[in-house]
């Protein structure tokens, strides 16, 4: 029986989380080993060693030790291809081309504006930083151009690739899961009707309810 | 009989010279369709409906159609995996998840703080604007945080997933080719290994054919 694979870092963290719900979705045993990001527990030498970027998460298996998310994801998509949802990356070269086009397109345009506001709007007044408004106003106007290009392909297509599920859906779930609930913004994804219906659908993902319970389960009241 | 892969982009642009540069390190012939920037094709419907972003390159090969360069490099290294430079390590599970994570790297640690750099000094003017130095500043201190871990790394294999030329050495070449022709060039020279990197990987034939086009704003 294979060892669980360990991932590093607080469930609270988007890029953790990422990680942590495609192992779900791929039924990958893993253990998540928490990390004290306020106590600097990712600035230490042996945390650098396995992430020199001091940043979460990390990632290790049997083989091998990873950081970025997306890799890691990747990763695990392509070495458990049996496991759980065997189409999250697709079954054929070009069904996972057209998702890797999405995830990119996640990577290189969702993800910056939405989490400049995810920090801006829930992250720095908890952490009594001032918060910008150019800055919010700025991504926001990003964000929205971004959308509207979703929101025109989610009137073609149930899911962002194609008519199933795949780990560009899910990479979106973290910064818009904030966004939605932790924000007083996420009508920017609730108000427009596909991207909405879309949304709906892939946080009600059973892999992303567990997620949420984790993080939920983290937040000391 | 295989179909000509056809590549709508610009011989200056970063992500349209990305994806040339790895047809060119696999030997896949291509055709580069001239997409005409400054009448904004790239922003009317027919190409929309190829890319709906509106931005270059695309890649189109049978009825595949594609965005985002570093989508396009990743399918044509495990396409023709067997052919011309091996790009994805795919005989070697570790190899080749070391090339993913510096892959990654490359898309969320560098090219953020490389961009707006390159932005500033090349794109800017064409808009009437002179180079932001704050934003030129505040990005020249994430890109050197970057580069000293790229300094450590590279003090230990030749190459950022090892000792071997991968996509993701492959993948920083088009944006640094720029950087290096402004006056921030010198956080790449004053390191050392980054230097000796740089020099290696940006004197490879297949991007020197590719560079060859890259005139920005240049006489």
């Amino acid at each position: 029986m294979a060892t669980p694979v360990k991932v590093y870092g607080p469930p609270l963290s988007t890029a953790v989380c990422r990680v942590v719900a495609c192992l779900l979705e791929k039924d990958v045993e893993f253990q998540l080993i928490s990390l004290n990001m306020a106590k600097g527990d990712h600035k230490k030498p042996d945390f650098l060693k396995i992430q020199p970027f001091g940043q979460v998460p990390a990632f290790q298996d049997e083989k091998i030790s990873l950081l970025e998310s997306r890799a890691i994801c990747r990763y695990v998509c392509e070495n458990y291809p049996e496991k759980g949802n065997k189409g999250l990356f697709g079954t054929n070269p070009l069904a996972k081309a057209s998702i890797d086009q999405w995830l990119e397109a996640e990577g290189q345009s969702f993800n910056p504006p939405s989490s400049a506001l995810v920090f801006q709007l829930a992250l720095a007044p908890r952490m009594n930083i001032k918060q910008d408004e150019g800055v919010i106003k700025q991504n926001e106007e990003k964000l929205a151009k971004v959308l509207d290009v979703y929101e025109k392909r989610l009137g073609e297509s149930r899911f962002l690739a194609g008519d199933e599920f795949s780990l560009a859906d899910l990479s979106h779930l973290p910064n818009a899961h904030y966004l939605v609930n932790a924000t007083d913004r996420g009508e920017i994804l609730t108000s427009r009707d596909n991207v909405g219906r879309w949304w709906g659908e892939i946080s009600n993902r059973d892999s992303w309810k567990k997620v949420v319970d984790m993080q939920k389960q983290q937040h000391s009241p | 009989m295989t179909t000509l892969i056809k590549l709508y982009g610009a011989p200056v642009s970063t992500c349209t010279a990305r994806v040339m540069t790895c047809l060119h390190e696999k030997a896949v012939d291509f055709a580069l369709v001239p997409v005409d920037l400054f009448s904004c094709e790239h922003k009317q419907p027919p190409f929309l409906a190829k890319n709906p972003f509106g931005q270059i390159p695309v890649l189109e090969d049978g009825d595949l159609t594609l965005f985002e360069s570093r989508a396009m490099t990743a399918y044509v290294a495990e396409k023709f995996k067997e052919a011309g430079t091996d790009l994805i390590r795919h005989h070697d599970l570790k190899e080749a998840a070391l090339v993913k994570v510096w892959i990654e790297v490359e898309s969320q640690q560098f090219h953020p703080a490389i961009a707006p750099i390159v932005y500033e000094y090349f794109v800017a003017p064409i808009q009437g604007k002179s180079p932001d130095q704050g934003v030129i500043d505040a990005n020249l201190e994430k890109l050197s945080k970057v580069l000293d871990v790229y300094e450590a790394k590279l003090s230990s294999a030749k190459y950022l997933a090892g000792d071997f030329y991968s996509l993701a050495d492959l993948h920083h070449l088009p944006y640094t080719y720029y950087f290096m022709k402004t006056p921030c060039a010198s956080i790449i020279s004053e390191r050392a290994h980054v230097k000796a990197w740089w020099e290696d990987i940006s004197s490879r034939p297949a991007f020197n054919k590719v560079s060859e086009g890259m005139n920005f704003g240049e006489k």
